[in-house]
């Protein structure tokens, strides 16, 4: 039985469905990331697992108990907030303690509890300060100090490093999930950053248009995404439309593409997938396409010319125009390669997938 | 005086002159002037007015009873407002909307208006009291609309959407993640409203608060009306100065002046110097929750139908009075017979149509002029702050200016009438001879002073806002000042400007206080033939005048907001 789980949740406001049959379980001791676009329902469904949103359909069930309708003040889950919501009537020691005053802790109890809390997020002596004259980054400390100091069964976290500069973000980052897997604790982590949440999370759900997507380890959904809206979302990917020639009884199909009437092979795996005459996407990643400046003898190698080279630092992309289709390929570095050049585009079949229109 | 001497431009010297010579001619001079001759007997300085009015047990006893009754009305007016705006905040139902719409009708009712409507539905005579009488075959009246519980029931109703507006202003300002996190820590909802929420709204708590207290401590046509035996300060320099006693009526003015003031003072220290502004960031817009008990749900339409009906009724009443015949509602519960003749009167009625005109032109021209001064006091006073450097006049003197601004808007409409009487009552006072005692100038004059400080506030509140930086582009583009402010300052700020201003026009229409004061036959406001109708007892006329009063009040706020619209 895992320790959170949700079945069929759905959410709508009027006539907006902001979730939609939503099914998901987190482990004990996961990191578990919701991941997807603005608007995807992402953290309205974080708001229903905290209680700040009662679910219009569907259950949650914690440790195997109903929590649906529980309010948010007894289901015991620390949530850090986008903003933070650090209570700027209260200096840092009563903010951390807010939790443990509401639930009665004697004196002593709190200040041990605080004094600990603030040396796990590495602020120690910052009690009496306010919040006012906190940095963003102090600030955001301060927010997971008060959210374990009440020493949770979950911890849930709202976009925690958005409002962060960039430098500070990675740094951030890592200490935060260092944090929460010393002190053994769960967590659900909301993010649009596909970056941030493959290098927090466990397991990942990919939400699009209020829907769960796909979840998975991160490596399988960005190699193996499910949808057309995941390898959208997650990271860039070259989609090619094509459609099926023949239904060879091989394994290997051989596909048009729409643009440039290239002809590639790949294996299919599921016959469904790529019917006859019907036009499908296949997908490869920049990173898999390789240039060279012969022919390559390993099919799927097709003609064109170097439109763009953009210089990104560790990386450059190349954009490359094969008779009308267009190409990107992810270098470390362009190889003589100039604008105007004419190559090769390798498009080896292995790295290339099939996802449905 | 000014940061940087070499930065003067002509403008910028013409508006300062402007803005000093109001506030010497209007504010300091006057108010000056009654301290001044307060502290004199004789042409001797002497402490000896004092000890006369602070002798007298009746002096004393309406400094008590009007401190008394401005306390009192604060602790009411809360328990009314903050439960009703944090009901109305929080939660949707049936209903609620029409009851939001509502709710601020008090606060535009001229007070003379409002004790007659509350005359006609609560007073011994009125409906109320004759249906009750009738319902229970009482001898007499079941209650007298006299005394404390009237005035503190009329102070409640016209005053309570202080606390009512600010506090749902305050709600709405405080971020919705404040509670959610405090939900989430573990707190009851009970202990989210008393941990987070009412400290957050502590700013707008004493803005109402204040606000509450003066208006209460000026209050006239009330305790005049239906106050009975209740001696309150603004009453006392009222009849000193119907008997003649002018040193009296100014020594008391200045004392009821030092009381307000110093609850302004007090009420300001305990705002809260400490900003309390969270960090907005992505906000989570507090939507309002539909009530989750059918019961409840049901209670809470109920209250607000009927709380609609209660804030409505005084008006409905005095509706229905302009139409009774005059002389003819002796004993009965509602009039018995209904004409047009009252309303037909003031239309054919010369005198009539003059004071209509009178209290539109002198309403007009004080607000006007409130918002051009209001520009050239803004000019001076808003911040602009460019990259940290805060541009323009320094701290101290702002902060004068826009104190000296406020003065007359914190102190009772009595006490501004009393100052410029006196210092422009007789020829031959220190700054030329100017009589505006006896002259049709007088209330404009007064109005200006007294309202001016909403429609600066008004206006400030909208240039603040204002990036400095579209006036830059424009500067950048070609424009000059002329240009600048025609095409881009005046445009933004229009919005702001215009509800000031209206507001202005709108309470100086129905002005009382100063007006019966300084009133001259030549510039008559509506407020006194009301007065006077009453005094007669055409009780009909009376009403009729409130409710034309209400309607032209009416139609200016309707087309003000279309005007906002239009260029905003």
């Amino acid at each position: 039985m895992s320790f959170l789980s949700l079945k069929n949740i759905g959410k709508s406001y009027g006539t907006t469905r902001a979730v939609v049959d939503v099914s998901l379980e987190v482990e004990r001791g996961e990191f578990f990331g919701l991941l997807g676009p603005s608007g995807c329902g992402k953290t309205t469904t974080l708001r229903m697992i905290a209680g700040l949103e009662r679910p219009d359909s569907g259950t949650i069930a914690f440790d195997n108990n109903d929590i649906t309708n529980l309010p948010p003040e007894r289901r015991g889950f620390g949530m850090v907030f986008q903003n933070y919501a650090l209570f700027p009537h209260l200096n840092v020691f009563e903010n951390i303690a807010f939790g443990l005053k509401a639930r009665h802790k004697p004196k002593p109890e709190m200040r041990d509890r605080v004094t600990n809390a603030l040396e796990l997020v590495q602020l120690p002596g910052y009690e009496k300060r306010r919040v006012d004259e906190l940095s963003g980054g102090q600030q955001q400390r301060i927010a997971i100090a008060r959210a374990i100091a009440i020493e949770p069964d979950l911890l849930l976290f709202d976009e925690p490093l958005s409002n962060l500069d960039v430098s500070l973000r990675e740094e951030t980052r890592s200490e935060l999930r260092e944090l929460v897997t010393r002190l053994k604790l769960t967590a659900v982590y909301v993010t649009h950053d596909q970056e941030e949440a493959f290098a927090l999370c466990d397991r990942i759900s990919v939400m699009v248009g209020g829907r769960l997507m796909q979840t998975g380890q991160p490596r399988d959904l960005y190699e193996q995404p499910s949808d057309m809206a995941v390898a959208k979302f997650l990271g860039r990917n070259n989609l090619i439309r094509a459609m099926r020639l023949s239904s060879s009884k091989t394994s290997s199909g051989e596909f048009k593409t729409l643009d440039g009437e290239h002809t590639l092979h790949l294996p299919v795996r599921h016959e469904e997938l790529a019917p006859l005459n019907k036009p499908v996407y296949l997908a490869i990643r920049p990173e898999h396409v390789k240039l060279t400046r012969e022919p390559s003898a390993n099919g799927n190698s097709v003609a064109g010319e170097v439109r763009e080279i953009v210089f990104a630092g560790a990386t450059s992309t190349i954009r490359v125009d094969a008779n009308g289709l267009l190409l990107e390929s992810l270098v470390l570095e362009p190889n003589g390669l100039n604008v105007g050049n004419k190559c090769y585009v390798v498009l080896s079949p292995e790295h290339l997938t099939l996802l449905q229109g | 005086m000014l940061n940087k001497v070499t930065q003067i431009s002509p403008a910028r010297l013409l508006l300062t002159f402007i803005t000093l010579l109001v506030l010497l001619y209007g504010v300091i001079y006057p108010n000056l002037s009654v301290v001044i001759n307060s502290f004199q007997q004789v042409g001797t300085w002497t402490l000896g007015n004092y000890r006369d009015a602070l002798s007298q047990d009746s002096v004393i006893e309406a400094i008590i009873n009007s401190i008394g009754l401005s306390v009192a009305t604060v602790i009411l007016c809360a328990l009314v407002g903050i439960p009703l705006a944090f009901l109305f905040e929080r939660y949707t139902f049936p209903g609620r909307r029409v009851f939001a719409a509502l709710s601020a009708l008090p606060l535009v009712l001229p007070p003379l208006v409002g004790t007659l409507a509350f005359i006609f539905l609560c007073g011994e005579s009125g409906i109320l009291a004759r249906a009750v009488q009738r319902l229970f075959g009482l001898q007499r009246s079941p209650w007298t609309l006299r005394g404390w519980p009237a005035l503190l029931l009329f102070h409640t109703y016209t005053m309570y959407p202080f606390f009512y507006v600010l506090t749902g202003a305050g709600l709405r300002r405080i971020n919705a993640s404040l509670a959610e996190a405090a939900r989430s820590l573990g707190a009851t909802p009970a202990t989210v409203i008393r941990r987070v929420l009412l400290p957050q709204l502590t700013p707008s708590l004493i803005a109402a608060a204040l606000l509450t207290f003066m208006t209460s401590m000026a209050s006239f046509s009330a305790p005049l009306l239906f106050g009975g035996n209740i001696r309150v300060l603004t009453l006392e320099i009222f009849t000193a100065r119907q008997r003649g006693d002018f040193t009296a009526a100014g020594t008391e003015t200045v004392i009821l002046a030092v009381i307000s003031l110093a609850a302004l003072v007090f009420f300001q220290r305990h705002e809260g110097t400490r900003k309390f502004a969270a960090a907005a960031l992505k906000g989570a817009t507090r939507r309002h929750e539909p009530i989750a008990s059918g019961g409840a749900r049901i209670l809470a339409t109920v209250a607000g139908t009927l709380f609609s009906v209660l804030l409505i009724l005084p008006v409905l009443t005095l509706v229905l009075v302009s139409f009774a015949r005059e002389g003819t509602w002796t004993t009965q519960t509602l009039p018995p017979s209904y004409t047009l003749a009252n309303y037909q009167r003031l239309v054919s009625e010369p005198q009539s149509a003059e004071v209509f005109i009178n209290s539109l032109v002198m309403s007009a021209i004080a607000s006007l002029a409130a918002l051009v001064w209001s520009f050239c006091v803004v000019s001076l006073v808003v911040k602009r702050e460019r990259d940290g450097n805060t541009k323009g006049i320094s701290r101290q003197w702002r902060r004068l200016l826009s104190l000296l601004v406020l003065v007359p808007w914190a102190l009772p409409g009595t006490v501004v009438a009393v100052s410029i009487a006196e210092a422009y009552g007789s020829p031959g006072s220190l700054l030329g001879s100017f009589v505006l005692v006896g002259t049709f100038w007088i209330l404009p004059v007064i109005y200006f002073l007294r309202f001016m400080p909403l429609v600066v506030r008004a206006l400030q509140a909208s240039s603040e806002q204002l990036d400095p930086s579209l006036e830059e582009a424009a500067g950048s583009l070609g424009a000059r000042t002329i240009q600048r402010f025609l095409r881009v300052t005046l445009p933004l700020v229009w919005p702001g400007a215009v509800a000031g201003t209206l507001l202005a026009f709108v309470i100086a229409l129905g002005e009382y206080v100063a007006s019966v004061l300084a009133f001259v036959p030549a510039n008559r406001p509506i407020s006194i033939a009301i007065a006077s109708e009453l005094r007669d007892f055409n009780l009909g006329a009376a009403a009729a005048y409130g409710v034309i009063l209400i309607g032209i009040i009416t139609v200016s706020m309707v087309l003000a907001s279309k005007l906002e619209r239009w260029r905003g």
